[in-house]
């Protein structure tokens, strides 16, 4: 099928290897990539800050680029969520109504669209390492997506999974949140990174590069080895 | 910046520098959630118990009217005296007159939020009245002259030991370390006031609209006895308190011990129907009940957020939310801390003064998930957000989302601003963590991510 990948803006420009990884598997599975080169954000931080019009403005240009998208795959649980959960709210009583509704209909978060919707569970990927999932807040309680991440790595050969006790504790990024309130945001960081460490995985694997931007900030400032790499590209691994 | 987020933020800082205490409430956290986990597993289906609540309190809400007027009747026939109090102010006044009237001296209080939110005991004690609360966290707090830290849990933020110290300077005991003993050294001073009080003051934690009673649960006894001893009683129940049907009770006793302190259930709940009958050994001779709305009304006319008046304080999203977690109940500087605090302090102290609480949050959803009356709170602290920036958007932050929206819609300009970032990078090396750094709130505590030097976009358009 042809599939439209929603790169996330930090994406495009902090971790590309992460939509690379992204294209290069969903495009060994058969599939027709397409990346609407107007889109760079789906406007979530001005949605977050109460600033909807503005928000609005950013996505009016995505729902209209993802209008004749068959599928449309995203990977962030943040940004998934926005366009699956916020848009149609967003929209509500304006003539994108429908749209936004549609595009919601059409959009997955890429694990989940691996496990759920292809039925695929094994890449063929090998990693051997030990490795911490952390469940990023949006992908977890909005698109209540908690298995299909555990069940791609389940399938990664010479992976070790070990869950930490705070797996489903906030890392403290959430957005703009981060920047607002830096004391609040780095002290939940710490808690997560210490749950992480305490572990002893090497890598801690999330599907939203937001959360691991903050949690390798805090990791890199406290000197730590602990390393954060995106779900995508550790099933790129052969 | 209002000044209450100012103080947040100082507050707030202190507090997340404080990793010791930290530590100390996270630890006492976890163990409330493993005692709330196992009590959960009681309901055979806790997502379905979730609802059936939610269905009750959606129904009690938004038949408040009829509601209230049901459960006055019925109180009203056995002899009690209602008042209805549309501001603190006037609650205050009416617990006043009362308190006058009686020509009191002494007032034993059990455990009431409600009575916080209206500063009862700072009027009181104008007045020239003692006022002594009587549930032990309470009363610690009270000693201490602090709020409660929490909703529940008034002095969970103190160790044994700053206890001990307290009671020791305060009331002259020797030291101890025995949580039994501190409690004898409180209740020896307690029992005396309850006797000696001419007035007890409770609130409530259900008012049933059938049977006309008041629920009330506690853990010490201290809510029966201020409400037996003293011959008047004055209860102060905020309007959304209410229960349709006495058999809902089956459902909310057991839930809100559950989710509130991680009991099955809890040790002590009584049913009020009024003051001492004929032919009645105890209670009071007279009864007064204080209906306050304080803003509530203007909650229940927000259809977007009227499920806020679901929330039966049980403070399990204040257990939950790693922000509490961290700040601690002080730092939010109201009443009502945690999610729900956030959610509801805009509505009953004011948005522009308090719509930092709602900013403060990272929207994790832990609160929404956990609520058992299923309040939708980080959705509504989104709201509060949204209301807040168009009924004053704050100058510049409109203008950097301008900005930011003109950027991320035209590629060109887009892929501009990513060429200039990376030629920028390494001068922003030298003024890291200088006033002159525009990216310091976040530098101070993280190291900041490099661009990387071929953008996806980059890469993308090179490979077609």
């Amino acid at each position: 099928m042809t599939v439209t990948l929603f790169i996330p803006c930090f994406v495009d420009a902090l971790f590309p290897q992460a939509g690379i990884s992204m294209v290069q598997i969903l495009e060994r599975l058969g599939h027709k990539i397409v990346c609407p080169e107007a889109i760079a954000c789906c406007g979530q931080p001005a949605f977050n800050s109460g600033y909807w019009d503005e928000s609005r403005v950013v996505a009016v240009k995505v729902l209209e680029q993802l209008r004749d998208a068959e599928t449309v795959v995203i990977g962030s649980g943040s940004c998934g969520a926005m366009l699956k959960n916020f848009y149609p709210g967003l929209f509500a009583d304006t003539p994108h109504e429908k749209l936004a509704k549609a595009v919601s209909e059409r959009t997955w978060e890429f694990s989940e669209f691996l496990v759920d919707k292809l039925g695929v569970t094994d890449l063929g990927a090998r990693f051997p390492h030990k490795v911490t999932f952390h469940d990023g807040c949006h992908g977890l309680r909005e698109l209540h997506i908690k298995k299909p991440p555990r069940a791609l790595l389940s399938h990664v050969q010479g992976l070790e999974l070990l869950e930490m006790t705070e797996a489903e504790t906030c890392c403290g990024f959430g957005g703009t949140f981060a920047a607002k309130f830096p004391m609040i945001s780095a002290a939940m960081g710490e808690v997560k990174c210490a749950s992480a460490i305490e572990t002893g995985a090497e890598y801690i694997v999330s599907n939203d590069s937001s959360c691991l931007m903050q949690i390798q900030g805090l990791l890199s400032r406290q000197g730590n080895a602990l390393k954060t790499i995106h779900l995508a590209e550790v099933l790129n691994q052969e | 910046m209002s000044t209450f987020a100012s103080q947040f933020l100082q507050d707030a800082g202190r507090a997340t520098d404080n990793s010791d205490q930290r530590r100390f409430i996270r630890t006492a956290l976890g163990n409330y959630e493993i005692a709330r986990d196992r009590h959960k597993g009681s309901f055979q289906d806790w997502q379905g118990a979730r609802q059936l609540a939610a269905g009750i309190k959606w129904e009690a809400v938004n038949h408040l009217d009829k509601y209230l007027e049901q459960f006055v009747l019925k109180l009203e026939s056995r002899g009690t005296k209602v008042h209805w109090a549309s501001t603190g102010l006037q609650a205050r006044e009416t617990i006043l007159q009362i308190v006058r009237k009686k020509k009191a001296h002494s007032i034993i209080k059990s455990k009431a939020m409600t009575s916080e939110e209206i500063h009862l005991n700072d009027a009181l004690e104008k007045e020239g009245l003692q006022v002594v609360e009587s549930d032990l966290g309470e009363f610690i707090v009270q000693l201490r002259h602090e709020t409660p830290y929490h909703i529940v849990f008034p002095c969970m933020h103190l160790r044994r030991g700053e206890i001990s110290a307290l009671f020791q300077r305060e009331l002259g005991s020797a030291p101890t370390n025995d949580p039994e003993e501190l409690t004898m050294i409180a209740r020896r001073v307690l029992r005396k006031k309850y006797i000696t009080a001419d007035v007890g003051i409770t609130g409530a934690n259900f008012a049933i609209a059938d049977a006309g009673m008041v629920s009330i649960t506690e853990n010490e006894g201290n809510a029966r006895l201020t409400a037996a001893l003293p011959k008047t009683l004055i209860t102060l129940i905020g309007i959304e308190k209410i229960l349709p049907r006495l058999e809902d009770l089956a459902l909310f006793l057991p839930m809100l011990a559950t989710m509130g302190a991680g009991q099955q259930l809890t040790c002590y709940n009584t049913l009020y129907a009024g003051p001492r009958q004929p032919g009645e050994s105890d209670g009071p001779e007279e009864w007064h009940v204080v209906l306050l709305d304080n803003h509530r009304t203007q909650l229940l006319a927000d259809t977007e957020q009227r499920d806020a008046l679901h929330c039966i304080r049980c403070g399990a999203c204040l257990n939950v939310c790693p922000i509490f977690r961290n700040v601690g109940g002080h730092a939010y500087g109201t009443t009502y801390s945690g999610p729900i605090g956030s959610v509801i302090t805009p509505h009953l102290r004011g948005l522009q003064d308090w719509k930092h609480l709602s900013n403060a949050s990272s929207l994790c959803g832990a609160c929404t998930e956990t609520c058992p009356v299923k309040i939708d709170l980080h959705h509504h602290l989104l709201q509060n957000r949204r209301n807040a920036a168009q009924e004053k958007p704050a100058f510049l932050e409109r203008f950097a989302y301008q900005i930011f929206s003109l950027l991320v819609t035209k590629p060109a300009l887009w892929s501009l601003a990513k060429k200039m970032g990376r030629a920028m990078q390494p001068l922003h090396k030298i003024i890291q963590g200088t006033p002159l750094d525009p990216a310091k709130s976040w530098t101070q505590s993280r190291e900041l991510p490099r661009l990387a030097p071929e953008s996806f976009k980059d890469w993308w358009r090179k490979r077609r």
